[in-house]
């Protein structure tokens, strides 16, 4: 287990951006370790590896890898990463991205990648927050969810980030939180492995954020809360209609995985039937 | 490396990022046509971006740029490339940027509405120092204005358009064959000096069918970034030598660079909390370009014998021909007429300005906008000459009796 975390990181780890600006309880550590373990259980070539990302605490993450990484403008990351990935459809590409940054400002390229199904695994830290600039409203942040642009309670309906992803056509997703950290690996595997636009939505504690406000103090307070409030799919699947319309559980685990034509695989198969000698 | 699936162009002719030589070119040329074209301007910028070696296009659609859309969405596929329709302007060039980085010559087009957008991720490219090309088709403003008619409103906006301090190149095309040319001059300008360059046409121009004559490769110089020099041990992205031009090390090559629109030191790595590494980076962001001013600015003098009382004209892209036109009746009439045309917006001429106002006592400066180029004219002049602007929106160029008025009226 150490011998593991030993190698995890000095394969992938920069280390001359250490310490890390994460708040103490952070769950950002714990996306980052899930996501180095699933690319090294996935054998990916870490220079042909691609790290992209927006602004907020979440896009910070490419910086900690010693890979190659973009760090561009908020809720961007993914037309940045679009481009890469079409100049160099033998990159992979990993986006990391969070839920103000991907749904607020980027959510029109989020649905929009999703719709392309451009190959891409973007990895989305929900914290209920803009953790960043001071913990206001997101839109992912519950209703009665104390935000400090929402200081009576938020009274807006939030996202459900990985049913958008549905919606929009993503082939892969999966929701998974940080009391979770296996489950989660295997969860960014199986969409490093997917030829097409793969998304996973970590629940993820932001206690000096927005868990002070929310009566989750501390990082133990959230991961008691994911788990009481989280039910694995393969057993909400198994309750009845009516069990299930009265569940107001958080659905987790691979939530889709669909087979769709990938937009490189197709543009590669218009060039080779336009293509002029 | 795991071989769970293959890449989808390992066998495929879909390569962006292949090599650019003469046998590209040659194809690129036999997939054009003719040597003689008969084109709008819209197209000669599209097929200078494919001359120059783009393999990507990323764009939105709007009037009146979108020709430059449609004949690359047929052309790309011909050559190998990728074109694109992003969801919005803020998109395109955000995909422009990354193929960039991934080693491929990358342009957008768009115009007034789009360009607003654009500045965002342009301030990014002018931080991150990332190659890529911006065609403006200009159209009459504020907002969504006259979206079908031309206008030169946009000249501000290419140099100040994003926040904080930077420069960049800013070009003007005045006929189809120069919006062709000046296409492959972007991109030259932007690898090499590693910014963004905004290609200035206008509505007219962009619309307009004039005869284009194609080059051929030994005609014409295509640039390329310096790559890295140094061993992958050593490399730090921003590190730069007396040319204050970075090398710049494409991704997916193994030298794990990181790249952030944050402050930076020379390590790429964020430094937002010194002073010392933000003045530097920003002074130098300022200083590549400033430094190689004389190397970059183009102008066209059409100038009268002798050396001084004359009547000056300034002007720029559409309205250079009107001016033209202009020049000749006037020297049909006796008068000394020194005209400066800048193909060169940004950085600004100010040199050549300022020499023109050692000859001339008076400078006209006709413009399809309420006064830009007239302010950065006015401050070259600095007092010795007087300024005159003749400003016109709507849509429609001047007509070359609009400025022979103005200069005779100025005269009696």
């Amino acid at each position: 287990m150490f011998r593991k975390a030993k190698h995890i990181r000095e394969k992938y780890l920069e280390e001359n951006m250490w310490p890390s600006i994460f708040c103490q309880a952070c769950g950002i550590g714990t996306v980052l370790s899930c996501a180095l373990r699933a690319i090294d259980k996935a054998k990916l070539d870490i220079d042909q590896t691609i790290f992209v990302s927006g602004i907020g605490c979440s896009s910070r993450l490419p910086g900690y890898i010693n890979a190659d990484g973009l760090h561009t403008t908020h809720g961007r990351a993914i037309t940045f990463a679009t481009g890469i990935k079409l100049a160099r459809p033998e990159l992979k590409i990993i986006v990391f991205t969070g839920d103000g940054d991907l749904a607020g400002i980027g959510g029109n390229h989020f649905i929009h990648a999703a719709r392309r199904n451009i190959d891409m695994t973007v990895i989305c830290v929900n914290n209920y927050n803009y953790g960043m600039t001071g913990s206001q409203l997101s839109p992912t942040t519950p209703i009665g969810g104390v935000a400090t642009t929402s200081p009576y309670g938020n009274i807006e309906s939030p996202f459900d980030l990985s049913a958008l992803a549905i919606g929009a056509g993503a082939p892969y997703v999966a929701k998974w939180a940080t009391i979770y950290p296996h489950e989660t690996m295997l969860a960014i595997k199986d969409g490093i492995d997917k030829e097409g636009f793969a998304f996973i939505e970590i629940l993820t504690p932001c206690p000096v954020g927005y868990g002070r406000r929310n009566k989750l103090k501390q990082g133990k307070d959230y991961l008691l809360w994911f788990k009481k409030n989280s039910i694995a799919r393969s057993r909400y699947e198994k309750l009845s209609d009516e069990e299930k319309r009265s569940c107001d559980k958080i659905v987790i685990g691979k939530l889709n995985d669909l087979e769709k034509p990938e937009f490189t695989r197709e543009w590669s198969r218009l060039v080779d039937q336009h293509f002029v000698e | 490396m795991k071989k769970h699936r293959t890449s989808p162009t390992t066998d495929s002719r879909y390569k962006p990022a292949r090599p650019f030589n003469a046998d590209e070119f040659g194809r690129v040329r036999r997939i054009l046509g003719g040597k003689v074209l008969f084109v709008q301007g819209d197209a000669a910028v599209a097929y200078g971006a494919l001359l120059a070696g783009c393999r990507f296009f990323a764009g939105y659609p709007i009037t009146p740029a979108t020709e430059t859309s449609e004949i690359l969405s047929q052309l790309m596929p011909r050559v190998g490339g990728v074109c694109i329709q992003m969801e919005d302007e803020i998109a395109s060039v955000g995909a422009i940027i990354g193929a960039s980085r991934a080693g491929v010559k990358s342009m957008t087009a768009t115009s007034g509405p789009g360009f607003s957008l654009m500045q965002e991720n342009i301030g990014y490219a002018a931080m991150t120092e990332t190659p890529c090309v911006i065609v403006d088709v200009q159209r009459s403003g504020p907002s969504t204005g006259q979206p079908t008619e031309g206008a030169q409103g946009d000249i501000m906006q290419a140099k100040w358009g994003s926040h904080g301090d930077y420069e960049l190149i800013a070009l003007s095309p005045s006929t189809v064959q120069e919006c062709l040319d000046l296409t492959i001059e972007a991109f030259n300008l932007s690898e090499t000096y590693g910014i963004p360059v905004i290609l200035l046409t206008d509505g007219i121009i962009g619309h307009m069918r004039e005869k284009v004559v194609l080059p051929e490769f030994e005609e014409i110089e295509l640039t390329w970034r310096r790559e890295p020099t140094k061993p992958k041990e050593e490399f730090q992205p921003f590190l730069v030598d007396s040319t204050k031009i970075p090398e710049m090390a494409i991704f997916g090559t193994g030298y794990h660079t990181y790249i952030t629109g944050l402050t930076h030191s020379e390590t790429g790595y964020p430094a937002t909390d010194s002073q010392v590494d933000h003045h530097r980076l920003v002074q130098r962001l300022c200083d590549k370009i400033r430094d190689n001013r004389d190397r970059i600015v183009q102008v066209e003098r059409d100038y009268s014998d002798g050396d001084k009382d004359t009547i000056g004209i300034v002007s720029y892209g559409v309205t250079s021909r009107s001016v033209n036109s202009a020049v000749k009746m006037l020297r049909q009439d006796g008068l000394k007429i020194d005209h400066l045309r800048l193909v060169t917006n940004w950085p600004f001429p100010e040199k050549e300005v300022a020499e023109l106002s050692e000859r001339a006592n008076r400078i006209v400066v006709p413009e399809l906008n309420l006064g830009q180029v007239y302010h950065g004219v006015r401050e070259a002049v600095a007092g010795r000459s007087e300024v005159i602007p003749l400003w016109k929106t709507g849509g429609e160029m001047h007509v070359p009796h609009d400025i022979v008025e103005l200069v005779k009226g100025g005269v009696k």
